[in-house]
């Protein structure tokens, strides 16, 4: 048999149909969903009279839409649409008996944290979601990516995906990340390395010795951003921290069943010799805490740099640092630590996990965040919530300022209240800095949960390094 | 899906690279539970001042482009998000065809859900046509997805590749759903058998 890459090994595991001109049908195993990209998708299997396939293997949750303010209950704190939408979320899984957790439930959050929470995502299955960030379930060895709104009717009415292969991309960091180095760090210095575009037509596996020493969490948040550089997944190979994280899980498999997935999932690896088409090889030992200064996620640099020029540019990329710098109001040649800014926000499905909450309690622990500035903190979901409660880190963040919030998407597209006002700056742990993102005129810089409570503590941009 | 076969029509040019979903349509536009009416709000934060007053430097609102069907971009349009919401507003305002160096994975695919054309083709191809682009109203721009080629102003003719199946998918105007159901005893074959070896899914 050839050798394969992990990619392969479980592209080949789904493989439904294969036309003659390469066209594939891939069977889905599980199919998330939300509120904002799927009505239109459940209203068009009703006007053609279809079903959904296999209720089972959907999984719904609201979170986009959601306010995260305690008095959520309360329907006035949404505006109609979006509560039509949360309410037609409401309506579709009871019509069509897919498994739903609704804002009342504890377990509610951010899609792709529940996804993972209750055993969902397992290692070898195929996921996929109406939400480009579908990528973070690739931390456990699965296959996921997001897809759009015509796809999630296909997937709804098919439970399967028409699909062409990838390229395989091999992303190694290797050796050890210096103190004050985290996973966010990891992903955005990947993607500054290789533009946003970088990944476009590949599935991106990251390995290394610098990714196996990584929690769960960490590799979600590497995964996470593989969209961000443009791929349609990343991967990280099951090991045995994954296999301990699902352990246990409400619908991850027990006893006999849990043997007979165990030795599957051991298989799930890349071969010695299997082919790669493109390598990165990036040193742990290289990687800084970073920012990013612009309008795309692309625009990386260590804390310890200076804002760039656009002359420092080249091809298309000047006009775009040009019009970046000017939608971000910032001059070449200031000390990115000099940076001010006006809000932090914590919180998304790239850094709303208990791991994160805790880096950024670590920093917090005894400080007051900068007079004047609003901060806030957003679990990823009701039982991170819960946790962070039970470990003492809410108590850490309402007494250093920070608002303590209800799970949901929050401010890392601001589709509920929690947006940025024109000229407003951020320090995010969200994944994405686009003019608008936050909010109309907003201004967002990227970084890692601790650098974001550092941030919070000098009002500007900060190296943790110097908090440690 | 409407078919696309021939499209005959004026480019607008928007010189840009990493042209993002969330300038395509922002999220205050998601909240719907349609897919029309969103041309619009086509790159509303571009297109409209703080007073939703229109601004007359950006490309649609210039006269010579406001019914253009034709985009001319640059590099990685459509990164972001898997919003459909993006081809859906194109499509409305009445764009059916995009030209760019490259496209970003998912916006990729939903064009050709919608019966939009994205064509991908090497920086010099796309200068080109950008310039051509510049020339307004009087320079129409040919596509034929059939025979594969971009017809310039100029009548200078560039061809372009796409994958066989969705050509085939819009030329007809083809129900993906429809064609998969075509192979429902595949899927319950491969159901079964997954059943037995992978029970735990």
């Amino acid at each position: 048999m050839s050798p394969k890459t992990l990619y392969d090994k479980i592209w080949d595991a789904h493989l439904v149909h294969e036309a003659e001109d390469g066209t594939c049908l891939l069977y889905i195993d599980r199919h998330l969903v939300h509120e904002v990209t799927s009505p239109q998708a459940f209203e068009g299997l009703r006007m053609a009279g279809r079903k959904v396939r296999a209720p089972d293997k959907t999984i719904a949750v609201p979170d986009h839409n959601v306010p995260t303010t305690l008095d959520r209950a309360n329907a006035a704190t949404m505006t109609e649409d979006s509560r039509i939408q949360v309410e037609a979320l409401d309506r579709n899984a009871k019509e069509t008996g897919i498994h739903y957790y609704p804002v009342s439930d504890v377990r509610q959050g951010i899609v792709h944290i529940v996804g993972p929470e209750q055993g969902w995502t397992l290692p070898g299955m195929t996921v996929v979601c109406g939400d480009s960030h579908t990528a973070t379930h690739g931390a456990f060895g699965a296959l996921a990516h997001g897809i759009g709104t015509s796809e999630v009717e296909h997937v709804l009415a098919t439970q399967t995906l028409i699909q062409q292969k990838s390229k395989n991309m091999k992303v190694e960091i290797t050796g050890k990340l210096s103190p004050g180095v985290t996973a966010k760090d990891i992903t955005l210095t990947v993607i500054g390395e290789t533009g946003t575009a970088g990944g476009t037509g590949y599935v991106i596996e990251y390995c290394g010795e610098a990714i196996r020493d990584l929690s769960m969490e960490g590799r979600m948040t590497v995964c996470n951003m593989a969209i961000e550089g443009g791929a349609r997944a990343g991967l990280i190979a099951p090991d045995e921290k994954t296999f301990e994280y699902c352990k246990g899980r409400p619908h991850a498999p027990k006893g006999a069943a849990w043997e007979a997935a165990l030795a599957w999932w051991k298989t799930l690896y890349s071969d010695d010799d299997a082919h790669w088409d493109k390598v990165i090889t990036i040193r742990g030992e290289d990687i800084a805490p970073v920012v990013t200064w612009g309008t795309s996620p692309e625009d990386v640099l260590p804390i310890t740099a200076s804002v760039p020029a656009a002359s420092d540019f080249t091809g298309g990329k000047v006009g775009a640092a040009q019009r970046s710098l000017d939608y971000m109001g910032l001059t070449p040649g200031t000390p990115l630590s000099e940076v001010e800014i006006d809000t932090v926000f914590i919180g998304s499905c790239t850094n709303g996990r208990i791991e994160d909450l805790r880096a950024a309690a670590a920093i917090l622990k005894g400080k007051k965040i900068k007079e004047g500035l609003r901060a806030m903190i957003v679990p990823g979901s009701g039982l991170v919530r819960a946790q962070a409660e039970e470990e003492g880190l809410a108590d850490i963040f309402i007494e250093a300022g920070f608002e303590w919030r209800l799970a949901g998407c929050s401010m890392c597209l601001a589709m509920n209240p929690d947006q940025l006002s024109p000229g407003e700056r951020c320090a995010a742990t969200s994944n994405r800095n686009f003019e608008g993102r936050q909010g109309r005129g907003g201004r967002t810089h990227l970084m890692s949960p601790a650098m974001a409570a550092a941030a919070a503590v000098t009002g500007r941009l900060t190296d943790v390094r110097d908090m440690m | 899906m409407e078919k696309f076969e021939k499209l005959s029509g004026v480019a607008a040019p928007m010189p840009m690279i990493n042209i993002d979903t969330d300038m395509i349509i922002p999220k205050q536009f998601l909240k719907t539970i349609k897919r029309s009416g969103l041309g619009v709000n086509l790159f509303d934060e571009m297109r409209y001042d703080d007073n939703g007053e229109e601004i007359p430097d950006f490309v649609l609102n210039q006269p010579a482009y406001r019914d253009a069907q034709i985009l001319v971009a640059g590099d990685n349009f459509g990164c972001g998000s898997s919003r459909e919401h993006a081809p859906w507003a194109i499509k409305d305002f009445g764009i059916r065809c995009v030209i760019a160096p490259s496209f970003a994975d998912i916006f990729h695919n939903n064009c050709f859900k919608n019966g939009i054309l994205p064509i991908a083709l090497p920086q010099e191809q796309v200068d080109l046509l950008m310039d051509d682009a510049q020339k307004g109203a009087n320079a129409r721009i040919e596509i034929d997805l059939e025979s594969q080629t971009i017809t310039t102003s100029d009548g200078e003719t560039i061809s372009f590749d796409v994958d066989p199946f969705k050509k085939h998918c819009l030329l007809e105007g083809l129900d993906d759903i429809g064609l998969t159901y075509e192979k429902s005893a595949a899927i319950d074959s491969f159901e079964t058998r997954s059943a037995a070896e992978r029970p735990w899914v």
